[in-house]
């Protein structure tokens, strides 16, 4: 059993910490030992924000070394193009196709990168790139915040283990008034055919 | 049964377990969910103190009592509560005493990075130190222990990686050990509990006396071990650091030092005749490499590795490999040059959320251009542009403290002071006092979001609710600042910018000490919403107030500005601000 390393990067408030709170619960599930490292706090208030999630026979360190990240799951475009030093040669890069200009790009100081610009870095750096409209459909499912599991569904395709193990999770995991929601945008996630 | 914790859910299960039946703190990251999970366990008594010291205070008190107890508090706070702990330790006392310090190397959401490892040595207490969830249960078990054995406060230090990391933990069906009422009384013993000079002088050599035990204690605890392996390189290490050290040097020999202070020095002399060269990895100061030095064993250490700043396992990595103790790595081309790109990107800093009370009156602060002296809490982003209306910062309870000083300078600026409800409760009241007593021209505004928001929406003595969610009496800021002696005291709502630009005025020229409650609950708290406002495009002429506001939801395009409903939180601020009537509320 080989160590797989999952990264996740977003804006404070997006949810990073419950799709990290599943994932980390469904490498538990799958019998890995697991560790998950994630910061609280000020960072939370609309900043970078990012989680680490390992899974693996043993595993020491909470934190995923450059260059080991076997999985970079991103929430907003710009945030995922922010850590192209941890994506593992070959990795898919799972990225939400949403954008949150930060305030330096509304007050005119910076410019929001395009799409091909995210893009170029994360694949010079290795990085496979699959799009997703996360949000989109979690909007049409009834709630944008639901994005997040959307993803999960996305890459619980890559990652292994059957739905039931999966929604099991989320049921443990979600709120009961948000469950249902939580439910179909894993659905929707896993059965989008992605590249 | 395996249970996922992090090292804070660890902690508090570790009490439970162990027998803690009072629990206090004051919220701090990354301290906070240890007490919000020890007060969901059944039959303790858990409790959010207005601020560290008074928290010492009530675990010592409690201890005293004959209680187990546990206090928790990020690592600022224990300068808050430093000089209730340099009694407790010469006091010593009957229950078993943890003093949890959360340390926060990388500053991820404090002021400082001050090693705490360092107040172990200087108040004269041990310390313990956990790598992994796991060892934080047991850990909170060992420190209990050692604290009633040795008749001392144990310290149990841990930190950001430690605290918000998740690791697996054994859990057992069984609860704590049944209470014994009959252990839980008060003995009376002025002798060892008033701390006078002539107590405190017979005291003092009892402290370095058990010190002197402790050490003894940790030569042969299991907690600290010599982990044999390759015996080129030999790490000392603790912590969460020990695990990222294990990631980069897997065949190494290791000295994993569970308990950071008193060290022990026989088990150090005998790892280092075990390997030939010692290397000494830690986060922050050279702790452990100072005291192995001072033992006449060369070490290498904050020669090789930075003392500022969190470690990693890459960032050892890569300083080991620059001083040669593992083969250079590999070049990363492709990706260090698609890092190089990545650096480029515009950075995302933490700013006020849509809907936030306290954007509004940031807005009035620099409208008014006023000097303000600022707090810790989630306002203190108002000192980011574009709102940029903060000017100081420095630890709780500063603000107004710090405004009262400044206008004893002498300068002409209007002088306001902002500080939280939270950490006016915290440590505001004092300072409050002596504006009014030495009488000066400050302004003080306390933002009052009632509840502590930063730190993920905790109770406090203005609340009402207790951490065990009991109804309690409230606090009225408005009747206890008043009932100080302030004559000029009013309450304004932040989403009226008009008001509250009107009284702000009226206060800032009174030229009298007076107490503006900005109130406005945290909207994260209380989910507040409303429709969010649109921009009608043809009345929109680009000029940009808006943004001036800081609001995330606001976008420019290509020439007008647009509002993100996904998270607009409706509040209406920009509709207020904008001079063109182009937001329109639905």
């Amino acid at each position: 059993m080989k160590n797989i390393d999952i990264l996740m990067a977003g804006v404070g408030g997006q949810g990073t910490i419950l799709a990290s709170n599943i994932l980390t619960e469904v490498g538990l599930e799958l019998k890995y030992n697991v560790k998950k490292s994630e910061v609280h706090g000020m960072a939370q208030r609309g900043g970078t924000v990012e989680s680490h999630v390992r899974w693996g026979d043993e595993v020491h360190a909470p934190l995923i070394e450059q260059g080991y990240a076997d999985y970079l799951i991103g929430f907003e475009m710009l945030e995922t193009a922010r850590w192209p030093s941890y994506i593992k040669k070959g990795a898919p890069v799972i990225i939400n196709s949403y954008q949150i200009p930060p305030p330096s790009v509304n007050l005119g100081k910076a410019k929001y990168p395009s799409k091909e610009e995210i893009e170029s870095i994360l694949t010079a750096a290795g990085g496979k790139v699959i799009w997703v409209e996360g949000t989109k459909i979690a909007e049409e499912l009834g709630n944008p915040a639901a994005a997040g599991v959307v993803l999960l569904g996305v890459v619980s395709n890559m990652l292994g283990g059957d739905e039931g193990i999966w929604q099991k999770v989320i049921q443990s995991l979600v709120p009961e008034r948000f469950l249902e929601l939580n439910r179909k945008a894993f659905q929707a996630g896993r059965a989008l055919e992605v590249a | 049964m395996k249970k996922l914790m992090t090292g804070n859910e660890a902690i508090a299960y570790g009490a439970y377990i162990n027998g803690v039946r009072v629990g206090v703190a004051y919220p701090g990251t990354p301290s906070t969910e240890i007490m919000e999970n020890y007060a969901r366990y059944p039959g303790v008594a858990a409790e959010w103190a207005p601020n560290e010291n008074v928290a010492m205070d009530v675990g010592i008190g409690a201890a005293y009592a004959g209680s187990r107890a546990l206090v928790a508090m990020k690592h600022v706070g224990v300068n808050v509560a430093a000089d209730s702990l340099f009694y407790v330790v010469y006091t010593g006392l009957k229950g078993g005493l943890v003093i949890v310090t959360s340390d926060d190397p990388g500053m991820h959401s404090s002021q400082n990075e001050q090693d705490n490892r360092n107040y172990a040595k200087f108040a004269k207490l041990p310390m313990l130190e956990p790598a992994n969830s796991e060892e934080a249960k047991q850990f909170v078990g060992i420190a209990l222990e050692m604290s009633e054995a040795f008749d001392t406060p144990v310290m149990l230090r841990t930190v950001t990686r430690l605290s918000h990391s998740s690791s697996i933990v054994e859990v057992s069906e069984e609860g704590p050990p049944a209470l014994q009422e009959n252990h839980v009384f008060y003995e009376r013993n002025a002798s060892k509990f008033v701390m006078v000079p002539a107590n405190a002088r017979r005291r003092h050599p009892v402290i370095e006396e058990r010190l002197k035990k402790l050490a003894e204690f940790a030569e042969g605890s299991p907690i600290n071990r010599i982990e044999p392996g390759d015996n080129r390189i030999g790490i000392v290490a603790s912590g969460a650091v020990y695990q990222y050290a294990r990631e980069v040097f897997p065949e190494a020999t290791f000295l994993k030092l569970g308990m950071v202070y008193p060290l022990p020095e026989k088990l150090i002399h005998q790892f280092a005749s075990q390997v030939k060269t010692v290397i000494v990895i830690e986060e922050l100061d050279p702790f452990f490499e100072e005291q192995i030095k001072l033992r006449g064993i060369p070490a290498r250490g904050k020669e090789i590795f930075p003392i500022t700043g969190e470690l990693s396992p890459a960032l050892i990595r890569e300083c080991a490999a620059s001083s040669g103790l593992i083969p250079a790595l590999a070049a990363r081309t492709e990706a260090a040059a698609a890092a190089a790109a990545a650096a480029e990107l515009p950075i995302r800093p933490p700013i006020l959320c849509p809907g936030c009370g306290h954007r509004g009156m940031f807005h009035v602060f620099r409208e008014s251009g006023a000097l303000v002296l600022g707090d810790i809490g989630c306002y203190t982003l108002g000192s980011a542009p574009p709102l940029s209306a903060m000017h100081t910062t420095g630890c709780m309870g500063a603000s107004i403290g710090v405004a009262h000083g400044v206008a004893r300078a002498g300068v002409k600026d209007r002088i306001i002071a902002v500080i939280g409800d939270s950490t006016f409760f915290h440590s505001g009241i004092h300072p409050l006092i002596n504006i009014l007593y030495n009488q000066s021209n400050v302004t003080v505004v306390i933002a009052d979001n009632s509840v502590t928001a930063m730190t993920g929406h905790q109770q406090h003595p203005g609340t009402g609710i207790t951490l065990q969610q009991k109804v309690t009496k409230a606090i009225n800021l408005e009747q206890l600042v008043k009932s100080l002696g302030f004559e000029k005291v009013d309450t304004c709502d932040p989403y009226d910018l008009a008001s509250l630009s009107r009284t702000l005025d009226d206060h800032l020229e009174s030229g009298k000490p007076s107490v503006i409650i900005a109130r406005r609950p945290c909207v994260l708290y209380t989910r507040q919403k409303s429709t969010p406002p649109r921009v009608d495009v043809e009345l929109c002429i680009n000029c940009g107030t808006c943004l001036e506001i800081g609001c995330s939801p606001l976008i420019q395009e290509e020439d007008h500005v647009a509002i993100d409903p996904v998270l607009c939180n409706g509040c209406g601020l920009c509709i207020q601000v904008c001079p063109s009537g182009a937001i329109i509320k639905e």
